[in-house]
């Protein structure tokens, strides 16, 4: 037996072609929002992967330093290192803010590190360009999607940093690039008042009586110096010995330092569970309405497709053609224009995703997940032409 | 007659109560094997309810119907699949060819065989000697859009004729052609009907075919009347309408 679809598609291509690449589109949309989501993903257990710690130290009762704002001492971590099963320990901070290069703003999600190679905590972990931050000030290593270039000279606040190092496939959870510098200079950025506030704290201290006693040389000065210097780090990012096990160290930290600590599984399922749920929740909502416009389209060009063929249905009725045949027919073209909607859906979300600002993880597994959904939306919408197709009396093709 | 067709006493009625019209009223038919004869009629008279009829389109209210020697309706439907018997036991030829638009010429003629369950060889090679016995074997791999009107109706003839049904129903088939083709299509279904022992009724209102029948039957308010034979002209049969 022929294939009565086959033919029909090959007799009117172009139009069937045409429909499937708009179909396509839509169908690109959707593989490319379910890719933004697993990109959302991937980042989170990128920059977990990337701090190069087993345990995250932050303030008691907070879900920081990525979720919630976290300030803990910066001698912390000293105790920290001394403590059974700790290898190293080292302080961070994490500010997203605009870091400016000569004309042009960049969001970034600046991170304070201490100076050194890799494998210290907090430091990217590879690079793809120049070396890692060595000296104690005015040094960045930047992520390739901020932009910037091998010595481009860049401001954070009011200080200038020279770009040392590119590192790929660092970024926060909300996408945007990081920039290292060393931690003495993010823990100014963070708290850096500006000049008149300066003047002002300090013809307040002066004015006090009781830092600028005749009797005590030197006080004055002392409290001006505490009052902008920034003693307190965000979190202290910790690597453990070999054959510890975390949650072991974690009871230790939390019985003698009075900290919040967090594993790495707990880490991600407050960056996962927490942080991008709505937008999870947002692409879901994004998936199912494109879902069911792709399948009203798929169900409105079948239909008008088969409508359009009433009197060759009503004579193919008229001379016997079984109604198993008939909806063979529509169905098998529903599923191959659903089958062309997919494959260049797929072709241009592979083509667009790497121009997308946010990384988009096509993965095999939805892709065919996708594949399996499109065929099914293909069954459900042809059901309508069905039915219409199978209604029509073969009379019809009889005048009178 | 064994072969052929034959109606008796065929009657339908549609609506109920108040809006019941009875479009037969009666009617009696028989067509033998290798016959061509016209059916003929104003409209509303009843020929395209009874062609629905003898197509296993609709079904009678009552009467009795004959296929060669098998009774297909006795009061009731005696066949349980219409479709199969549509395919297999009857060929249609309509007013427009309805050739479907997406298969070339061949495979429109083997479709029915091929949905009878025949190879896709075989249905071909009985469609090609069709279409070579119908003179537009040469047009086999055309499309019906590349076709003139003519052997777009030839093609439709092969396509009613390729599983040797005992009768044909063609409804109106020369109405769209200029006499010298419709003439043409009258010889080649004679010519047909005579090779393949095919009974064929023709429906139509064409007067440059009506004194081509040997036999012509006159429906009128239900109920059908035979006519003379060959030579009946389209007028005289326009004055028995009025008597």
């Amino acid at each position: 037996m022929i294939s009565l679809a086959g033919r029909d598609i090959l007799h009117g291509w172009g139009r069937f072609l045409l429909t499937g690449l708009g179909l396509g589109l839509l169908i690109g949309v959707t593989l490319s929002m379910a890719g933004i989501y697993r990109g959302m993903v991937e980042d989170a257990d990128v920059l977990l992967k990337n701090s190069g710690a087993d345990l995250w130290v932050v303030q008691q009762g907070t879900l920081g330093p990525y979720a919630e704002p976290s300030s803990i001492s910066e001698d912390t971590y000293k105790g920290i290192t001394g403590m059974q099963g700790v290898a190293r320990a080292a302080n961070i901070t994490y500010l997203t803010m605009q870091v400016r290069e000569g004309v042009r703003d960049v969001r970034a999600m600046v991170v304070g590190v201490v100076p050194g190679g890799p494998g210290e905590p907090g430091q990217p972990g590879y690079l793809i360009a120049g070396r890692h931050i060595t000296a104690s000030h005015y040094e960045a290593v930047a992520d390739v999607k901020a932009g910037f270039a091998l010595g481009d000279s860049i401001t954070i606040r009011r200080n200038r940093f020279r770009i040392v190092g590119l590192s790929r496939r660092m970024v926060s959870s909300g996408g945007d690039p990081m920039v290292f510098i060393p931690l003495k200079d993010a823990q100014e950025a963070q708290f850096l008042k500006d000049n008149d506030a300066l003047l002002q704290q300090r013809r307040r201290t002066m004015d006090n009586p009781l830092f600028n006693r005749p009797g005590v040389p030197g006080l004055l000065e002392a409290v001006i110096a505490s009052q902008t210097t920034n003693l307190y780090v965000n979190a202290v990012l910790v690597q453990l010995k070999p054959g510890y096990h975390p949650e072991v160290v974690t009871k230790n930290i939390q019985r003698w330092k009075q900290l919040q600590v967090y594993t790495q599984p707990e880490m991600r399922s407050i960056l996962v569970d927490k942080l991008i749920a709505t937008s999870a929740k947002q692409i879901g909502m994004f998936l199912v309405i494109l879902s069911i416009v792709s399948a009203a389209i798929v169900a409105f060009i079948i239909y008008t497709m088969t409508m359009a063929k009433i009197r060759e249905i009503a004579v193919l009725k008229l001379i016997g053609t079984k109604n198993r045949v008939i909806a063979s027919m529509i169905l098998q073209q529903a599923l191959g224009l659903g089958a062309i909607g997919f494959v260049v859906g797929k072709i241009i979300a592979t083509l667009w995703s790497p121009y997308f600002p946010r990384y988009v993880l096509l993965e095999p597994g939805d892709a065919i997940r996708g594949f399996i959904a499109v065929m099914v939306i293909s069954v459900l919408a042809s059901t309508l032409a069905i039915t219409a197709a199978l209604r029509i009396d073969p009379a019809e093709a009889i005048g009178g | 007659m064994t072969k052929g067709i034959v109606i008796e006493g065929l009657k339908k009625r549609y609506g109920t109560g108040d809006t019941t019209v009875d479009a037969l009223k009666g009617v009696d038919m028989q067509v033998a094997p290798g016959e061509v004869v016209g059916l003929v009629g104003p409209s509303g008279s009843g020929k395209s309810t009874l062609l629905k009829c003898l197509g296993a389109v609709i079904e009678p209210s009552s009467g009795r119907m004959r296929l060669g020697d098998e009774i297909i309706y006795d009061d009731q439907w005696k066949i349980p699949d219409l479709r199969a018997l549509r395919r297999d036991k009857i060929g249609f030829v309509f007013q427009a060819p309805y050739l479907i638009p997406f298969l070339d010429v061949i495979d429109n003629v083997a479709l029915l065989p091929m949905l009878a369950g025949e190879r896709n060889t075989v249905a071909r090679k009985r469609a090609v000697e069709l279409l070579e016995a119908l003179d537009v074997g040469h047009r086999a791999k055309a499309m019906p859009s590349q076709l003139s009107g003519g052997e777009q109706q030839r093609v439709a003839i092969a396509r009613a004729l390729v599983n040797r049904p005992p009768v044909i129903l063609a409804d109106e088939p020369t109405a769209p052609l200029d006499s010298e083709r419709a003439l043409a299509v009258i010889g080649i279904l004679n010519e047909m009907a005579g090779q393949y022992e095919t009974a064929i009724i023709i429906v139509t209102h064409d007067e440059k075919i009506i004194p081509t029948f040997k036999r012509i039957y006159h429906i009128r308010d239900g109920r059908t009347h035979e006519e003379a034979g060959e030579g009946t002209s389209f007028t005289e049969l326009i004055n028995n309408e009025k008597r």
